[in-house]
């Protein structure tokens, strides 16, 4: 059967992409699937970075769909894992190297060899984004809880189903539950409020991140902290498994606008 | 300001002031149609509607109404009758 290709995109910079795509990754690799993940951010590339396998790049995704290296050439395998593998992308081009169409056509050639496709999306509206989308099945929108960010958020909510790309699943990413509570930090339910799509998780705010970046180790892989935990969660709930919403201050709150959400689906 | 003017006069909390700046950001952002194409939009539409039918241009009004599952843009523009010559 062929694999699910998920976009995960943001609009905002910064906001968890690569940290999510990295992340989930590992966790849908940890519950045996094989999957790929690619770095749509040519000339900007991260991912590699994030999950500590930059030293192993010898082609990239531009190489592969320009014809100068196959497919298996570009793929890292990730030894930590048995059935992970990453397609980065180049770093001395830019969004302009592959088109839409291109990348659509290399989505299909990923399919038939994995259970999930992870495309990590650039930031923006433009071409980097396009490249992302076109062949992707499903999107996941990353945001963080302030203004910018849900706002940018938005006009990718309507972006996407203009590309006929179904509504996105959100990830509220680095929410700081003590100053939820104190009330200097939008709650994921205000969020949703103003987005109106599906919650697919929440990350709290979490320094281990930050170590395990310095380190190249996706957190998901050995962590235990809250962010971890909640990377895990969230692959399960790609996976269609019905796992609750982990005990953060506004948790209880939020199952039930959730619950709600879904229901009127 | 004194204890108890501090307890009384509490300062809204940042977040609800977030919350209400994205909501009215959100407002503008959704438009589907720019200020600019409705002006641009309107020269067009009295510009063909007159080619067949004399109409009262400074009079006529485009207007943008979104209901729960559509856009629909609204064109109000009084005809003009002609005039007998007698």
């Amino acid at each position: 059967m062929a694999a699910r290709v998920i976009t995960i995109t943001s609009g905002k910079g910064g906001v968890g992409k690569t940290t999510g795509v990295a992340n989930l990754g590992v966790s849908l690799a940890q519950e045996g699937n094989r999957v790929i993940v690619v770095d749509a951010d040519i000339g900007l590339r991260n991912l590699d970075v994030v999950m500590g396998l930059e030293n192993r790049i010898v082609y990239d995704l531009v190489d592969v769909i320009e014809g100068t290296a196959r497919l298996q050439q570009a793929l890292i395998r990730d030894k930590r894992l048995p059935e992970l593998h990453l397609l980065p992308a180049a770093q001395t081009r830019d969004k302009t190297a592959i088109s839409p169409h291109q990348m659509a056509t290399l989505c299909d050639e990923l399919r038939q060899q994995c259970d999930f496709v992870l495309i990590d999306s650039p930031a923006g509206i433009e071409q980097g984004f396009q490249n992302a989308v076109e062949g992707a099945d499903e999107a996941i929108i990353v945001t963080t809880p302030d203004v910018a960010a849900v706002r940018d958020a938005d006009r990718i909510v309507g972006l996407l189903e203009a590309n006929g790309k179904g509504t996105p699943r959100l990830i509220v990413n680095r929410i700081k539950p003590d100053m939820v509570r104190r009330g200097d930090m939008l709650a994921t339910e205000d969020v949703l409020e103003v987005l109106v799509i599906e919650l697919l998780g929440i990350v709290p705010e979490d320094e281990n991140i930050i170590v395990h970046t310095n380190k190249g180790i996706p957190i998901a892989l050995d962590g235990q902290s809250p962010a971890a935990q909640a990377f895990r969660n969230i692959g399960k709930r790609i996976l269609g498994q019905d796992v609750p919403l982990m005990t953060l201050s506004e948790e209880s709150r939020i199952l039930d606008r959730m619950r709600r959400l879904v229901g009127r689906g | 300001m004194g204890l108890v003017d501090k307890f009384l006069a509490r300062e809204p909390r940042s977040k609800d002031i977030a919350k209400q700046r994205l909501q009215l950001v959100l407002v503008y952002d959704r438009q589907v149609i720019s200020p600019g194409l409705m002006r641009t939009l309107k020269e067009d539409i009295i510009l063909a509607i007159s080619k067949h039918l004399d109409v009262d241009a400074s009079s006529a009004e485009l207007s943008l109404s979104r209901s729960a599952d559509c856009h629909r843009l609204i064109l109000d523009i009084p005809l003009v009758r002609r005039e007998r010559r007698v």
